[in-house]
């Protein structure tokens, strides 16, 4: 469902963490509102809500599923097509290890860009209430996204927090 | 100590993403010089595709040559790229900042462009895809096609190590580089550039959990890419070291030995690099001298490293008194080419350079170090030369084709097409996507402080 979406924007990192701490203190609930930056802060820098990842979980996934792989390929195609070459085994562990052990990091590193992808909601196709300058500029970004009836007061307590301008937009 | 000078946010955007927006006058010409070296080179293959592989010197007993020796060196350039942006930043190394996505940027190319040495070198290109364990059924019109490959050869190793050491390098290197599309997609005002990275950005807006996300995978996928890096160059020495045939190259120290050697022509790319683009784009507010001598004092370690990898392969070979290895030793040193050559190897790649390093003006100054590199990679590739090429043409008993090898025309001109496609790429990527991150910089910048202890001023950064 489509919600409606306020945009501040802050040159101080106080005033921006102010901002959080008036919204929260209206009844803003943590997942209405986010703070968006053009470059990493220290976690706690706006006293935004510490975001959980999981993201050491995925090379785990993508390895079982690259050693499987790996497992069906060495020993399906061997055995479809059994030729002995240099009187060595049909099924010879050695050489096998060497494609277990490429295939087990390569699915690793295929499941754990998914899920930074997941862990990092992206790809997000509409980018709702945004403004270039805080990308190029350095400026702090607040967003606010709550049912239409929700947003002027967000918008307001963003301008009396010292937001330098507001913007309105929409997300799902 | 990095020497402090605080930059603002959009004084690192301006400087960082200026190469992005802008032409330089020097950049068309660049492009358009090595444009012209590698359509000369691809004119060679296409003369080589059609006349068959009789155009080059490869030919009994020594049927590899300059595509092998290339290949080689390419591997090992893209060796040290991600090795030296994956560890720094497992260690969290505040000095990696303005080199990483370089580093990572010149393992890209490399690895490509160490790749196309194996299509030059195959006699039928085109059928390369059966390297890969595709079924018949998808492939009907290929009825010479009846089996699989060979999971016992090292020539099935190496595709699938290589392979996913560079499908690997590409989502690692776009995984980092998301949040810097982001910033030229807002740079960019208008047209089909803002689309394209508007779509390659994939939405990014820099929220904690995303910035979040940016700090544990780059860490995650470098303990990935790692293993992976130390795996393809072993791969690639087990290419020679298996083969019982030829005694040059069957010594089990030949995986760390090529590892090794990897570090360093691949670091020492890096600084030839970074010197690059130093001049280039006047980076000198990123680059710095600490960034040179950092490195330099890693090169001489590596190279020391290198070089006892070197002496052990030798005392290895000679130690069992073997008459056919002492014989190809014995050429090696005595016989020309290859003593010459040797010479000169020994010289550049480790007697030059490591004696220059040990001066702390020659590991600052970004000249040096460029010309020093340089010299350490015309001694790398000469190392792989003189591997492959007298291991080949030895005189072995019983053996009635004699014969040495030098490099023809066609394999000069595709030799020189990977070195312009290597720094064509990097040039034209620089000019597509900001070469220091600009997010990265602007992180390390706020964690920098200015300690005051008595009358001196001490740089100094703070981890959270």
């Amino acid at each position: 469902m489509a919600n409606n979406s306020v945009l501040g924007l802050f040159i101080d990192e106080n005033d921006a963490g102010d901002a959080l701490s008036a919204l929260r203190k209206a009844k803003y609930q943590d997942n209405e509102f986010e703070i968006m930056t053009g470059s990493p802060y220290p976690h706690g820098t706006f006293g935004e809500a510490h975001p959980k990842i999981k993201l050491h979980r995925f090379p785990i996934f993508g390895a079982v599923i690259g050693f499987t792989v790996a497992l069906i390929i060495t020993v399906g195609t061997q055995l479809a097509y059994p030729l002995v070459t240099g009187g060595k085994p049909i099924l010879s562990i050695p050489p096998m290890l060497v494609i277990f052990y490429e295939m087990t990091l390569l699915f690793a590193v295929i499941v754990t860009i998914l899920g930074a992808l997941f862990e990092s909601r992206l790809p997000k196709i509409f980018m709702g209430a945004y403004d270039e300058r805080i990308m190029t500029e350095g400026y702090i970004g607040v967003v606010v996204t709550v049912p239409k009836d929700r947003i002027s007061k967000a918008e307001d307590i963003l301008k009396k927090s010292g937001a330098e301008s507001t913007k309105r937009g929409w997300e799902e | 100590m990095q020497e402090h000078q605080h930059l603002s946010d959009k004084e690192i955007t301006d400087d960082l993403v200026a190469p992005v927006m802008r032409s330089d006058r020097w950049f068309w010409s660049v492009v358009g010089f090595l444009g012209f070296l590698m359509i000369v080179g691809l004119s060679g293959y296409v003369y080589e595709l059609y006349s068959g592989l009789g155009v080059t010197n490869v030919s009994r007993p020594v049927y590899w040559g300059a595509y092998i020796t290339n290949f080689v060196f390419w591997i090992g350039i893209s060796h040290a790229g991600i090795m030296v942006s994956a560890i720094l930043r497992l260690t969290q190394a505040e000095w990696r900042r303005p080199i990483t996505r370089a580093a990572e940027v010149l393992t890209l190319f490399s690895l490509i462009a160490a790749l196309s040495n194996i299509l030059f070198h195959v006699g039928r290109p085109w059928r390369i895809y059966w390297i890969t364990p595709l079924p018949p059924v998808f492939i009907g019109f290929d009825f010479a096609r009846g089996i699989w490959p060979n999971v016992r050869s090292p020539f099935v190793w190496d595709p699938v190590a290589v392979g996913t050491y560079l499908l690997s390098t590409i989502l690692f290197i776009y995984t980092c580089l998301i949040p810097d599309i982001a910033l030229v997609r807002d740079k960019v005002k208008s047209g089909p550039a803002k689309i394209i990275y508007s779509v390659l950005a994939l939405g990014f807006r820099g929220t904690p959990r995303q910035w979040k996300v940016q700090a544990v995978a780059p860490i995650l996928l470098s303990s990935l890419v790692l293993p992976i890096f130390v795996s393809v160059h072993s791969i690639v020495s087990w290419d020679f070291a298996v083969s019982i045939a030829v005694e040059g190259w069957h010594s089990t120290i030949f995986a760390p030995y090529f590892i090794i050697g990897a570090i360093h022509s691949g670091v020492s790319g890096v600084v030839t690099l970074m010197a690059g683009l130093l001049w280039l784009y006047k980076l000198d507010k990123y680059i710095k001298p600490d960034h040179f001598d950092a490195v330099g004092r890693l090169l001489v370690i590596v190279a020391t490293i290198w070089f006892l990898a070197l002496f052990l392969e030798w005392v290895y070979a000679l130690y069992p008194l073997e008459d056919p290895e002492i014989a190809l030793r014995n050429m090696q040193v005595f016989q020309t080419p290859w003593s010459y050559l040797g010479l000169i190897f020994l010289l550049t790649g480790f007697i030059i350079p490591v004696g220059a390093w040990c001066f702390k003006s020659v590991r600052r100054s970004p000249m040096w170090m460029f010309f020093t590199t340089i010299l350490v990679n015309i001694g790398m590739w000469l190392e792989r030369f003189l591997i492959i090429v007298p291991g080949l043409s030895r005189r072995t008993e019983l053996s009635f084709n004699w014969g040495s090898y030098s490099p023809s025309l066609v394999e000069m001109g595709l030799v020189t097409f990977t070195f312009a496609f290597v720094i064509c790429g990097v040039i034209v990527f620089a000019r597509i996507f900001p070469l220091i991150p600009p997010f990265d910089l602007k992180e390390g910048m706020r964690f920098r402080h200015v300690i005051k202890v008595g009358k001196k001023n001490i740089s100094a950064v703070v981890r959270e």
